[in-house]
């Protein structure tokens, strides 16, 4: 038998009032007795399942509804309309059996308390989440082994870097070890290294426990290194949800072909689009289903010394998918 | 990290009181660690809190001996007594949550607090205690000083101050709860001082800060006794002074837990409806 779905969406909707009026000062006059609403959908009929364990990467430019969607899933906002179950509770009730089972990092501000060391904020978490002593005691030995927290505990979270910190909120998150884990940007305005060992850390919490994870990021390394399945969402509306490698399958006419040579002398236009020629290595961009027949023509055509067939970034593809939404 | 599936999570086998005590145990050394990185701040509302009473204890005192010696009752002593024992009762029961409030909903840092499986109040609660912890030995050596050098006179007989503690203590209660409630409205106004200005006005006047509210004409006495404000202040002050029969402060008790148990019911009300608004249109 399947087992059911950690997180269960159908028909989701959250429509916002926002008031509106016109520049001037007559229009603010008129603003004083009737105010000009509009009806904003912020999240727009979605639906989608995730089974238990899965990570699944959430993608769509600023605005697409992805934030909204984490709040009505973590029952920080009540939807217009739909349904929605999250480990089979309501969200929106918050119910606390519902809020000790989830975590839901946003940016660097939730957990920790600004003025003192992060291990006094731990602690204070143990108290809020009724952690029992021993699994305390353990679970913040391991967060601490697995993310060097070790230096960092006892210092003011103030005097903490931004990868520090977050860090230490992610730690804090987790104290309680939530089988539902939504995480809004958790490496946003990191630097590489501290990106890398996030991304690391993620999979290996939910490897280890077993948890649902869903990740919105800017960062394409994130989504690659973490989620096999994404769901990407655009004005308030889900355009695709599968497979990372089907969404480039599905949004991309084209495939890229890198050839080395000996100088850029050749006139490569015959065979597809230059994309740039540089120190004898070019990049073509090519039909994908003329790949094969373009390869084959090069390889007979062009003293090349090396080539390769690839996918274009999946930053591209997204990018792509997104302006095709808007055209 | 071991090999344990998530959730559902093992809560701590303690009875609920158990983790209640431990929660305001861990909230008061979290408030009171970061309140200690705030001592000059502290110091300096500290002395504000301490300079208002003493401004209006002036004036009172030029008063009553320009009126011959005593207005409405009070005498220069007596009013020395009454503003000591209204500095004291103030700081006890003085909240910030209204401005508290205000920034956590402008900033989003709210949405952290919803989040937690416990009621944001003990949080507020644990915090105020805290400040409490800290500030009242700081005001009680101020009052000490100030009763040096304005001689209060205390008339008050034992079964007063035997009342005086849980007279206090359901004031403490009464006004946070009232203030916590009057601080909701954050969630529903972005101008969110305009109404605190006019809850502090109101707290000012009929909770007897700036006057005895003995002082007030009738129909503004009336008003005092049915608001919330001089159970929340005054009525502990009037007790410690001995100025209350034994009626009156049996009467003054009942009217304290009438408050506090409307107030339970209000804020409940107002904070399912502000937190019910908040979701509706976004944090």
């Amino acid at each position: 038998m399947l087992a059911p779905p950690a997180i269960r969406v159908r028909d989701l909707r959250k429509i916002f009032v926002v008031s509106q009026r016109d520049p001037g000062l007559k229009a603010a006059v008129r603003s004083l007795v009737r105010r000009a609403k509009e009806r904003i959908a912020a999240v727009d009929g979605i639906s989608f399942d995730i089974a238990p364990g899965e990570i699944v990467g959430f993608l769509g430019p600023n605005g697409a509804g992805k934030t909204t969607t984490l709040k009505m899933l973590s029952g920080l906002l009540h939807p217009t309309s739909g349904d929605l179950a999250v480990l089979g509770f309501t969200p929106w009730k918050r119910e606390k059996p519902f809020l000790r089972q989830i975590t839901l990092v946003m940016g660097q501000r939730n957990q920790l308390v600004w003025d003192i060391p992060a291990a006094d904020s731990f602690e204070l978490n143990r108290a809020i989440y009724g952690i029992p002593a021993a699994d305390y005691r353990r679970m913040l030995d391991e967060l601490t082994g697995l993310l060097d927290l070790a230096p960092l505990l006892k210092k003011p979270v103030r005097n903490l870097s931004l990868g520090e910190r977050m860090k230490c909120e992610i730690a804090a998150a987790l104290l309680h070890r939530p089988g539902v884990v939504f995480l809004d940007e958790p490496t946003i305005g990191l630097d590489v290294t501290m990106q890398r060992r996030i991304r690391a850390f993620i999979a290996e919490y939910s490897g280890r426990t077993g948890a649902t994870v869903l990740l919105t990021s800017h960062y394409m390394a994130d989504v690659e290194a973490l989620c096999k399945r994404v769901i990407v969402v655009h004005h308030g509306r889900l355009l695709f949800d599968g497979e990372l490698a089907g969404l480039v399958e599905r949004f991309t006419a084209h495939k890229t072909i890198v050839i080395r040579l000996g100088d850029c002398a050749a006139d490569l236009r015959p065979y597809g689009e230059v994309v740039e020629c540089e120190d004898g290595r070019a990049t073509l961009r090519v039909p994908k289903a003329d790949t094969a027949r373009v390869t084959e023509r090069i390889l007979a055509d062009l003293p090349v010394s090396d080539l390769t067939v690839e996918d274009p970034p999946i930053e591209e593809v997204i990018e792509r998918v997104f302006a095709q939404e808007t055209a | 990290m071991r090999r344990r599936p998530a959730g559902p999570p093992r809560a701590s086998q303690a009875p609920r009181s158990g983790r209640l005590a431990d929660l305001y145990a861990q909230e008061l050394k979290t408030s009171l660690a970061a309140m200690f990185q705030y001592r000059a701040a502290l110091g300096i509302y500290l002395i504000g809190n301490i300079l208002e009473p003493v401004i209006y204890l002036v004036v009172w005192t030029t008063v009553a001996v320009s009126s011959g010696g005593s207005a409405g009752g009070y005498a220069p002593r007596d009013f020395a007594a009454y503003y000591i024992v209204l500095m004291l009762v103030n700081q006890a029961t003085y909240t910030w949550v209204m401005y508290e409030f205000d920034y956590r909903v402008r900033h989003g840092s709210f949405s952290a607090a919803l989040l937690r499986p416990v009621h944001p109040i003990h949080t507020d609660i644990a915090d105020n205690l805290a400040s409490k912890v800290v500030s009242l030995p700081l005001m009680a050596a101020a009052a000490g000083a100030m009763a040096l050098f304005f001689h209060p006179a205390f008339p008050t007989p034992g079964w007063a101050v035997a009342l005086f503690v849980p007279s206090l203590v359901l004031a403490y209660f009464v006004r946070f709860f009232l203030d916590w409630t009057v601080a909701l409205a954050a969630f529903w106004t972005q101008r969110v001082s305009a109404i605190n200005q006019i809850h502090f006005m109101a707290v000012l006047f009929f909770s007897g800060q700036i006057a005895p509210l003995a002082l007030l004409p009738g129909p503004l006495r009336v008003a005092a006794t049915v608001l919330p404000f001089r159970w929340s202040v005054g009525f502990p002050v009037e007790l410690a002074l001995g100025r209350l029969t034994p009626a009156e402060a049996i009467h003054g008790l009942a009217w304290q837990a009438g408050w506090l148990l409307a107030g339970i019911v209000i804020l409940r009300l107002a904070w399912r409806a502000s937190v019910k608004n908040y979701s509706a249109v976004g944090g």
